[in-house]
């Protein structure tokens, strides 16, 4: 009893934990299918993929991503080859400074990010006078500074990572390299590189995270050149539409499918190599068996679901079109607001006949504005046909399918067209 | 076997801040021998071969190669190649990538190194292992990989750091044959540094013994094991009981010593001491386990010890008996097995003899530790 109560207690933590952490993502990747103008879950209205068109026609979020990626692969190079130079320093260094060292070069991890961005931006633009330069020269680019900027903590992440495995480096395998004739750029290029090149890549995926989700140095640097981060906190001001969602489902697409790729990956390594080990045991050396490739790998089952998933979703999306949903749905709010205008008319009219009686009471002989019928409006005013589009709109709130005609009691009203002849 | 290239160490100082490493060492090594250092770890013979293979500049003195003076030269333009301790292979590159390394450094095409990894490979008798890692290969196969890998470098001198330490006694002892072997076939001199007197005695054509930065005797095993020159050298190559006393009286090549517990005793005084030991010295008598034999009860004389048994075993080969020795170290005596019938003497006491040119006396000094 108090041991399945524990078991419960534990379920109910692990959903609620990850409904914390997964649910906002979810309900945003949902609403970058809803139909609606706003992005919201409820009440859902069509399933729609306009938000993706929209999207990749919307010109700022577009030159927000180039920026990000040109940004994010100037960071990756810089802040990779700081890093590298960092760890190495730090293996290099006398034991007794290297303490001092690390802390220095961890410091710009602990600063905070406007402070890197708006000493970057007063220490370079200092640089740029003292040179002479103008405010279009190169160092006031903001491309260079976003770069600079980002590289100076994203640098210290990526020595983290690369000293890591440096310090798993065995320094004999340099001094076997010189010894056999190789050069110091030999030895590095072709001894520690091939080894470092794991973690490089750990360190450049890193990098170039930190660098495309980065906000507050970017905001004091960008200049001419709005990452996608600075775009989306612009475009947030002006009110947000399910575009962003679109984007964000896509970022939030990639990041699994990748994480699934590279966990599949580890996993076929990790079943290779337990294989080559039986074989040796087995002293079948030279008929190695490779595992079939989903054997004991989760991670490869999940990423070919995810592939199906994705192929299922984009054939839907170019055989699928929303159009007739969103034509009902918007008649369906046509209808709704017709009917609030409806009512506020009717409301008008009682209140007009009401003190139109009231003059009459008075006996005024006061010429009192008739509506025509070949006004704009059409017949809408005329007692006959509000009776018979009261009875109508009830009909649309209980039919699923209300199919309104032209030819109704308001004629053309709510056609744009005649809106505009009117004017 | 003088074709190869030799090694000199002129007054060779190396110090780090205010220990010194290596102090004062002067050897000639010929090209072609198969010349070891051998001392206790931490003695400096590493150091010595950093310097040689120019990973470390000596604080003074010179190391020549085949005369030429190497200051200044650094590790990848000397003609020397180092087999490390731990091997250095490197891991991510498979067997024929790690043996012609050397050949890619100097930009050999792919189909030429892979010729001559074949080559190597049927030499260290590891055909077609030649696409695995080094990871996927015994501890003695990546022990000749190591060896072939330098190799294919071609250098004048090879310099090998404790390479067989790591491997266990039987593949041990195979490799000190193989490695004796491939060092007569390839004609190259081979610098062999080692704390193991078994694999200096069975490999080298001479020995340096060293201890604590300082070189104590160079010369051929046979000489370093039956005529050390010091009480360093006869107590750390092979097993030697040791009686110390005072030079009592010295007669040509021998003296008389007086020894604390074992009365008057002569023996032969080292070669390089010859000469220099006289009356009143502190000196010390080395008599090796073998060199003893039991004599009948009774007997005495200057050659004579007498001994309470403490116990006895029996080692296969030999008979091993231990008795008590001066301060609680006790002596061994090995009596060698062939079929004779032999007594218990446990707690017993008995007289040993040895032959006077069977045991050494050099000046009293600094033993090996136990």
């Amino acid at each position: 009893m108090n041991n399945s109560f524990l078991r419960i207690s534990i379920w109910v933590y692990l959903v609620l934990f990850f409904l914390y952490l997964l649910g906002p993502l979810v309900i945003m990747s949902i609403t970058a299918f809803n139909s609606s103008g706003f992005p919201r879950m409820s009440p859902w209205e069509c399933l729609t993929f306009q938000w993706f068109g929209e999207l990749f026609q919307d010109q700022r979020i577009l030159n927000g991503i180039k920026n990000s990626l040109i940004i994010g692969l100037g960071t990756v190079v810089l802040s990779v080859a700081m890093g590298l130079a960092g760890a190495l320093m730090l293996t290099q260094i006398w034991p007794k400074l290297r303490a001092t060292y690390y802390t220095v070069i961890i410091a710009p991890i602990l600063i905070p990010g406007v402070v890197l961005g708006i000493s970057t931006l007063v220490f370079w633009d200092r640089i740029n006078r003292m040179l002479g330069l103008g405010a279009d020269s190169f160092l006031s680019n903001g491309i260079f500074l976003t770069v600079i900027g980002q590289s100076t903590f994203i640098a210290s992440y990526c020595m983290l990572v690369l000293v890591a495995r440096l310090q798993r480096y065995d320094m004999a395998l340099t001094e076997a390299a010189l010894d056999l004739g190789a050069t110091h750029a030999q030895a590095f290029r072709k001894i520690l590189l091939p080894f470092m090149r794991p973690a490089i890549a750990s360190a450049a995926v890193l990098a170039f995270l930190a660098s495309f989700e980065n906000y507050n140095t970017t905001t004091f640097t960008f200049g001419e050149y709005p990452t996608l981060t600075i775009e989306l906190a612009q475009k947030v001001r002006y009110g947000i539409t399910p575009a962003i969602s679109a984007l964000a489902f896509i970022i939030v697409a990639l990041t699994v499918f990748f994480a699934l790729l590279n966990e599949a990956k580890l996993k076929r390594q990790e079943l290779v190599a337990a294989a080559r080990k039986n074989a040796t045991v087995e002293e079948l050396a030279g008929k190695i068996k490779l595992p079939s490739f989903f054997a004991g790998n989760m991670a490869a089952v999940l990423l070919v679901v995810f592939a199906i998933a994705t192929i299922t979703v984009v054939g839907t999306a170019t055989a699928y079109d929303p159009g007739q949903c969103i034509a009902d749905v918007r008649e369906q709010k046509q209808l709704e607001a017709e009917q609030r205008i409806q009512e506020l008319r009717k409301q008008r009219e009682e209140r007009r006949e009401q003190r139109e009686a009231e003059e009459a009471e008075q006996g005024g002989a006061q010429s009192t504005p008739k509506p025509s019928n070949n006004s704009g409006f059409g017949n809408v005013f005329a007692p006959n046909s509000l009776g018979g589009d009261e009875g109508e709109s009830d009909d649309g709130s209980s039919d699923a399918d209300p199919a309104p005609s032209n030819n109704s009691g308001f004629g053309n009203v709510f056609d744009p067209n005649s809106l505009q002849n009117d004017e | 076997m003088s074709a190869g290239v030799g090694v000199d160490l002129e007054n060779l100082w190396i110090r780090f801040g205010d220990f010194v490493a290596v102090r004062d060492a002067n050897v000639n090594i010929n090209g072609g021998d198969f010349f070891s250092f051998l001392g206790p770890s931490g003695c400096g013979k590493t150091t010595i071969l950093r310097a040689v293979s120019g990973f470390l500049e000596p604080s003074e003195g010179n190391v020549l190669i085949g005369g030429k003076n190497m200051r200044g030269i650094g590790p990848n333009k000397r003609p020397t190649a180092l087999i490390f301790q731990n091997l250095a292979l490197f891991p991510l590159m498979k067997v024929w990538e790690n043996i012609t390394f050397s050949m890619e450094i100097k930009g050999a095409s792919s189909a030429e190194r892979r010729k001559r990894a074949d080559e190597l490979l049927d030499m260290i008798a590891l055909p077609e292992q030649g696409d695995k890692l080094p990871s996927e290969l015994s501890g003695g196969q990546r022990q000749r990989v190591a060896i072939a890998r330098a190799l294919c470098a071609e250098p004048d001198v090879l310099l090998l750091d404790e390479p067989l330490s790591a491997l266990d006694l039987k593949l041990r002892q195979h490799m000190r044959t193989e490695l004796r072997e491939i060092q007569k076939r390839v004609g190259i001199t081979f610098i062999y540094i080692t704390h193991d007197q078994g694999e200096a005695l069975t490999m080298s054509d001479n020995i340096a013994v060293m201890r604590a930065g300082v070189i104590d005797q160079i010369a051929n095993g046979k000489t370093i094991y039956n005529d050390p020159n010091t009480a360093f050298a006869a107590s750390f190559v092979g097993e030697n009981n040791v009686f110390r006393g005072k030079v009592k009286q010295v007669m040509g090549n021998e003296a008389l010593i007086a020894t604390n517990r074992s009365g008057d005793l002569v023996a032969r005084i080292s070669t390089t001491n010859q000469g220099k030991m006289k009356e009143g010295d502190d000196a010390m008598m080395f008599v090796r386990p073998e060199a003893f034999a039991i004599a009948p009860d009774g007997a005495s004389g200057d050659h004579f010890v007498t001994a309470r048994v403490n116990h006895e075993e029996f080692e296969g080969n030999a008979f091993n008996i231990f008795t008590e020795g001066e301060g609680g170290k006790e002596i061994k005596v090995s009596i060698p097995n062939h079929g004779q019938s032999f007594d218990d003497h446990t707690g017993q006491n008995i007289t040993l003899e040895y032959e006077t040119h069977n045991a050494v006396i050099v000046p009293a000094g600094e033993l090996a530790a136990e």
